[in-house]
């Protein structure tokens, strides 16, 4: 029997499949007790994420064809997920599947600084590597990205907010 | 085909099975006790009025989709949309756990949850938001100045509650200021364009900025959220509207009425469905 924490680390994000739940630092724990119970602990990324009902499910599923048979997945809401969390392996992943990772996250000391200008990331193209990059818009096709195109290439490709 | 970003959805047939997912607690396994010295039906009544403005808001906002002036806008608006549907949706759920006596009685046997109940099974008399959230959107420029005036105040509201005792309320403002920053800048970065845009753009954003305006004050006294406000009007050279509160009768405008028969209707319909 695989270890239950091996086998929750390789469900995918159904949004970003090329991202293990592990990778994605939505992963927390996974505890199994003396009689073989399994609970495993997810912190979800943005609040009206679709995906998470998914993850669960999926965990669940995984857990069961391997012989766990009692599986409960928690939610923990604190420390909120950021995207800080997301491994070394994932980031690699991301810029395999032309995904542009985030940089660090903002760290909070106080209120929230208000940004009037256009944000100003640093980024290369993830599909050419070009340095010059126009952002379109600060929100894309899932909750976690925005889109930016490459002035080199002119490919569209999306970048991980940093939350 | 394997070496796209998309192979992964293809893992298997069940992959895409949403049934199993349909009893999807957003609180799962969280510790719900109430903490010492906070009464539950106080923490529950107000965890409803944060919920009811994220809920009525992300609705109207998403009457938005496919009609923003361009592509970009109208993902921008849905992703807002998206995320003030999630907090209210913890929110109410955060409620329902507090205080049950608040959740609607439903036919027996009906698998629909508890904040499930709240947002679909009350009448408009029951529901705890501010007007300004339930008015019908005018235009862009209208909605770009009731996203800042919303998220302006909630994000500073969401910031204090960030060390609230109750530690589900905690985490879902913890989690929620990420999102109403992103919020925030869009509609102010907006609020700046249009304000120096053409005479038409700057008409536009004063109109809307003068009905937002008169609403305001129903989301609550805060220097912090006033001061914000100050400095975006400053940035884009706009001067605060001198315009007096409305006056609502019975605490909601016919508008939410509207709104919940078109948000409400098929699961109303269908009290024992499965989504």
């Amino acid at each position: 029997m695989r270890a239950a924490a091996e086998v929750a680390a390789t469900v995918v994000d159904p949004e970003m499949p090329m991202l293990t739940l592990a990778d994605l630092g939505v992963l927390r724990s996974v505890d199994v007790g003396d009689s073989g119970e399994v609970v495993v602990t997810i912190t979800p990324t943005y609040s009206g994420c679709p995906a998470t009902a998914e993850m669960r499910a999926d965990l669940v599923r995984r857990l069961r064809a391997e012989g766990y048979d009692d599986v409960s997945v928690r939610i923990a809401l604190e420390p909120a997920w950021t995207t800080d969390w997301i491994t070394e392996q994932g980031r690699a992943a991301l810029v395999e599947a032309g995904v542009s990772p985030p940089g660090p996250a903002p760290r909070r000391s106080g209120p929230m600084p208000l940004r009037l200008g256009p944000p100003r990331r640093s980024l290369t193209c993830p599909r050419c590597g070009g340095p010059e990059v126009d952002l379109t818009s600060e929100f894309g096709p899932t909750a976690c990205t925005a889109l930016y195109r490459c002035a080199a290439c002119g490919e569209p490709f999306e970048h991980v907010k940093e939350i | 085909m394997d070496d796209n970003a998309y192979a992964g959805l293809l893992v298997d047939d069940a992959h895409w099975a949403f049934g199993e997912a349909a009893h999807d607690d957003p609180l799962a396994g969280m510790d719900l006790t109430v903490p010492d010295g906070i009464d539950p039906v106080e923490l529950a009544s107000y965890c409803l009025v944060l919920g009811d403005d994220a809920l009525v808001l992300g609705h109207r906002l998403s009457e938005w989709c496919s009609r923003a002036p361009d592509l970009e806008e109208d993902v921008a608006l849905a992703n807002i949309a998206l995320d003030l549907v999630g907090q209210a949706r913890l929110l109410l759920a955060r409620a329902a756990a507090a205080d049950p006596a608040l959740v609607p009685d439903l036919p027996e046997g009906s698998p629909v949850p508890a904040e499930d109940a709240l947002a679909f099974f009350r009448d408009a008399g029951d529901f705890r938001n501010a007007t300004l959230v339930e008015l019908p959107n005018g235009d862009f420029a209208e909605t770009v100045c009731r996203v800042l005036v919303f998220a302006t105040h909630r994000l500073a509201l969401f910031e204090r509650l960030s060390d609230h005792p109750d530690r589900a309320l905690r985490g879902i403002a913890a989690r929620g200021v990420k999102e109403l920053t992103y919020h925030r800048d869009f509609a102010g970065r907006w609020f700046v364009v249009l304000a120096g845009g053409t005479e038409e753009s700057r008409r536009r954003l004063e109109a809307g900025l003068a009905t937002v305006w008169a609403h305001r004050r129903e989301l609550g006294e805060d220097p912090q959220a006033e001061e914000v406000l100050g400095r975006v009007l400053d940035a884009a050279g706009v001067t605060a509207p001198d315009v007096r509160p409305p006056a609502i009768l019975g605490g909601h405008t016919p508008h939410l009425t509207d709104l919940l028969a078109e948000m409400q209707s098929v699961a109303r319909a269908h009290p024992r469905g499965r989504w």
